[in-house]
């Protein structure tokens, strides 16, 4: 959104292509073939044009700014009042398949196809003002293919992800095979490696809790986080610049991206990770100059423990059971696989890699400058140089890892969220320890019962206050003269959440202080009775 | 402390806000010699707050004791003075990631009202974005100008007293986003186009009545704008509870209770037999939605000011 060139759409932007209500995230690149709702076409017209400029898909896949047209309805409208002499009788439309579809194939356009459908429906002059309204609205979603290119935004990548179909989409599991496969062997060889952008473990039962075996593909996506909760969530942390935020999150790094949007690069972010490192596939679509990854560090959650306890060091660093859990793929030929383009994912994102709606689109993701024509020379003096690029990798890794670990031990964070697949209570009993009194801490869970336990043990815990349980409904709304409704309810689908505010903690008489705060904030009610004790 | 900007220790002049109890508190402007009178007795500012870390427990008078908070945009609109109907947080969320505004965006707001959104847009546009606001109410404006200064957020806010309908928001192509809430945004909604941006930004008009949003949403049309899209958000808030229900006399042994079918464990407690079968009751945890819920505030109408 700001002003002057950066307004403009540059090659290797992150870009998001939208049509009507559908959307998906795309990195801009010349010469590359893009698949969007059932079109194919080449973003290279697109480059230099102001974001939010809209395009038609010419043949051949080349994009035109869309002319602004005058509506051509010369004629005097004619209407019906009512369907009661229409009858269905499939032949109203004089135009056949074939006719169309000769239409299509001599690049006539979607404008005037759509013309010439009313013009050739019998039923057409019959039906009432409101439903040819909706007739003409149809054909020309169907023919009239125009494509808004926009600027990336938690808006409306949170819609987007919000707007797929929650069973059909896990992280970013819809690329290649040969794709997951290649991160796996890099996974695998780069422990612990940021560059990621997908990751494979299985966690070790740290907690009495049971916490389910996460085996390959089965990475969570993003759990039903609708974007009004997300907007809640934003809101209730009182993210700003300035922050010290700790985000815990298994959400393919959306909201990560949300709380670097509101922090706009100031102030510091501890991202805190399961397994290997963190997956940022939808932090990558936002596109965010590169200052603000400055201030982003990332702490691996199996430290916690030790960190707390005083014996964190990093020295354990690659001693960790969880990593390279995947002994299958590590048996796969591994030691001659080059990890080129992978490297570069942390710079270069391939959104697409997490944004794939269409599963039989193919396109592989981290197809990064495969037609590098220097990497084969390079190979050899790259191997001698691998100990010591290796070493020095090392070495920086610790270094990033104790910076990390130095800003937790502050324990002045300005604020927690956590948002992920794993059971909040033992989340949030560890990381708030992290964080200054007076600040607001955030959970969300895609399910009610966890956030009951939470709060419940919150509550012997002490130091929290003002704990609340909320969820939010959204509806939507079609507003037209003469027929404003509701659209669709979303409820129940979009998680709960469980968010309040930190105080300083008095060891010494945090029970009986904690009766006298249950007594304060549960008005015992006559319905039910209030047990607090503990069984 | 500064509402843009957190600070450890309570400091003279700060606003800070006593929290006594569950939804009981109440800000408090704190002043060297001053006192504040609760239900748990008197607070002391110069002895029992200034130097004192936010987050601490403050023991009154009475021996009673408070908390003493950081101030946030969300605590001050459950606390503010109110001078007309406010927006609440839930509103505010949805408002702020719709308008898609961050550190450094432009905003124009209409009316200031009682400042409730106004904190909350400030908050997060700062350090380096900028909230114009228009109110056309001359008390009001004035009120809402000193509010900014002693919560320290004056710079990064203009409040002009002028009615937005006749004269605008007294800028031209500066803002990222505009929000409208008055009773006829329709009127409003041309000077809210010339405020955006020549390349484009984003709209938000609040109205309780669906008669108002038809009309807006004409106007928005009207104007060119795009994406047109109502919507309406509610809270619902649950209250944690332990419920206990009786088992009902069915004639049967107490021996034969066990069998008798209903999932005795309580979830949160790894299958314990919480279930007081010598009691007669089952226990569990629920989240029992409050007796009395607010059931509308406004609808959203967001929409696109787009390049041509």
């Amino acid at each position: 959104m700001e002003g002057g060139p950066s307004a403009r759409i540059r090659e290797g932007d992150c870009a998001v292509l939208k049509r009507d209500e559908v959307f998906k995230a795309v990195s801009v690149l010349r010469r590359r073939k893009i698949t969007f709702e059932k079109q194919w076409f080449y973003l290279d017209n697109a480059i230099g044009h102001i974001y939010g400029t809209t395009f038609e898909v010419t043949s051949g896949g080349n994009l035109q700014p869309k002319q602004e047209v005058e509506e051509t309805t010369t004629e005097t409208k004619e209407a019906g009042t009512d369907n009661r002499n229409i009858v269905d009788d499939g032949k109203s439309q004089k135009l056949t398949h074939d006719d169309i579809k000769a239409l299509k194939d001599k690049g006539i356009k979607g404008q005037e196809i759509v013309q010439q459908l009313i013009e050739n429906s019998t039923t057409f002059r019959d039906k009432t003002e409101f439903a040819q309204d909706k007739y003409i609205k149809k054909k020309k979603k169907k023919y009239e293919a125009v494509i808004t290119i926009v600027k990336p935004s938690t808006r409306i990548l949170s819609t987007m992800y919000y707007a797929r179909e929650p069973g059909k989409i896990k992280d970013c599991t819809l690329m290649k095979d040969n794709v997951i496969q290649k991160m796996n062997r890099y996974c695998s060889k780069q422990e612990n490696s940021f560059a990621c952008s997908t990751s494979f473990y299985h966690f070790s039962v740290t907690t009495t809790l049971l916490i389910t075996y996460a085996g390959r593909g089965s990475l969570h996506f993003q759990s039903h986080l609708r974007y009004d909760t997300l907007a809640q969530m934003l809101t209730l942390g009182n993210i700003h610049a300035g922050n010290k935020m700790i985000v815990m999150e298994t959400c393919s790094g959306l909201v990560l991206g949300a709380v670097m949007e509101r922090m706009g690069g100031y102030g510091s972010i501890i991202q805190m990770y399961p397994g290997g490192g963190p997956v940022r596939a939808a932090t990558s679509c936002f596109g965010f100059p590169k200052p603000f990854f400055d201030n982003l560090h990332e702490f691996p959650l199996s430290k916690v423990q030790s960190l707390l306890s005083g014996t964190f060091t990093t020295e354990t660093l690659h001693a960790d059971p969880e990593e390279n859990a995947l002994g299958e793929e590590e048996s796969n030929g591994l030691t001659e696989e080059k990890q080129t383009s992978l490297q570069e994912t942390e710079e270069e994102p391939a959104p697409e890699a997490a944004m794939e709606i269409n599963p039989t689109e193919e396109q592989d993701a981290m197809d990064v400058n495969a037609e590098d024509g220097e990497f084969k020379e390079n190979k050899e003096k790259e191997n001698k140089e691998n100990v010591r690029e290796k070493q020095i990798k090392q070495w920086e890794r610790r270094k990033k890892l104790q910076e990390a670990a130095a800003l937790l031990r502050e324990k002045n964070a300005d604020g927690l969220i956590v948002a992920s697949k794993f059971h909040p209570t033992p989340l949030l009993l560890s990381l708030l320890e992290f964080v200054a009194p007076s600040r607001p801490f955030v959970v969300y869970c895609q399910y009610k019962e966890p956030l009951l336990d939470c709060y419940t043990k919150l509550r012997e815990r002490g130091g929290v206050i003002n704990l609340k349980l909320s969820e939010t409904w959204l509806r939507n709304y079609q507003v037209l003269p003469d027929r404003s409704h509701p659209k669709l309810t979303m409820s129940g689908g979009g998680g709960y959440l469980l968010s309040g505010i930190t105080v300083v903690l008095d060891k010494g008489k945090s029970d009986s202080s904690n009766s006298e705060a249950l007594k304060m904030e549960e008005p015992s009610s006559k319905r039910c009775k209030l047990q607090d004790l503990p069984c | 402390m500064s509402f843009v900007e957190y600070g450890d220790t309570i400091k003279d002049g700060d606003t800070a806000i006593v929290f006594l109890g569950h939804e009981s508190m109440f800000p408090v402007k704190v002043q060297h010699g001053t006192v504040t009178q609760t239900k748990y007795g008197v607070i002391r500012h110069s002895t029992d707050l200034i130097g004192k870390k936010y987050g601490s427990k403050v023991t009154c008078s009475k021996g009673g004791w408070v908390f003493i908070l950081h101030p946030t945009p969300e605590l001050w609109t459950m606390n503010l003075p109110h001078r007309t109907q406010i927006l609440y947080s839930t509103d505010i969320s949805l408002i702020t990631m719709m308008l898609e505004l961050k550190p450094g965006s432009i905003v124009c707001e209409s009316g200031t009202g009682s400042g409730s959104l106004s904190h909350a847009l400030i908050r997060t546009v700062a350090p380096t974005g900028h909230l114009y606001t228009v109110e056309f109410h001359q008390q009001r404006a004035e009120k809402a100008r000193e509010e900014f200064r002693e919560h320290g957020v004056e710079h990064l806010v203009t409040v002009t007293n002028q009615d937005v309908c006749k004269n605008g928001f007294g800028v031209s192509n500066v803002a990222d986003a505009v929000f409208l809430d008055i009773p006829s945004p329709w009127e409003a909604i041309g000077h809210a186009k010339s405020a955006l941006k020549a390349e484009g930004g984003r709209i938000c008009s609040f109205s309780p009545c669906i008669e108002q949003v038809q009309r807006t949403c004409l106007a928005m049309e009207e104007y060119g704008f795009t994406e047109i899209n109502t919507l309406e958000i509610l809270l619902r808030v649950y209250n944690v509870r332990t419920i206990s229900l009786q088992i009902p006399d069915l004639g049967k042994a107490a021996e034969d209770n066990s069998s008798t079918g209903f999932d005795s464990s309580n979830p949160s407690h790894q299958g314990s037999p919480c279930a007081n079968l010598q009691q007669g009751t089952v226990q569990f945890k629920s989240g029992v939605p409050l007796r009395e819920v607010v059931g509308h505030t406004g609808y959203l109408t967001f929409a696109t000011k787009s390049l041509v």
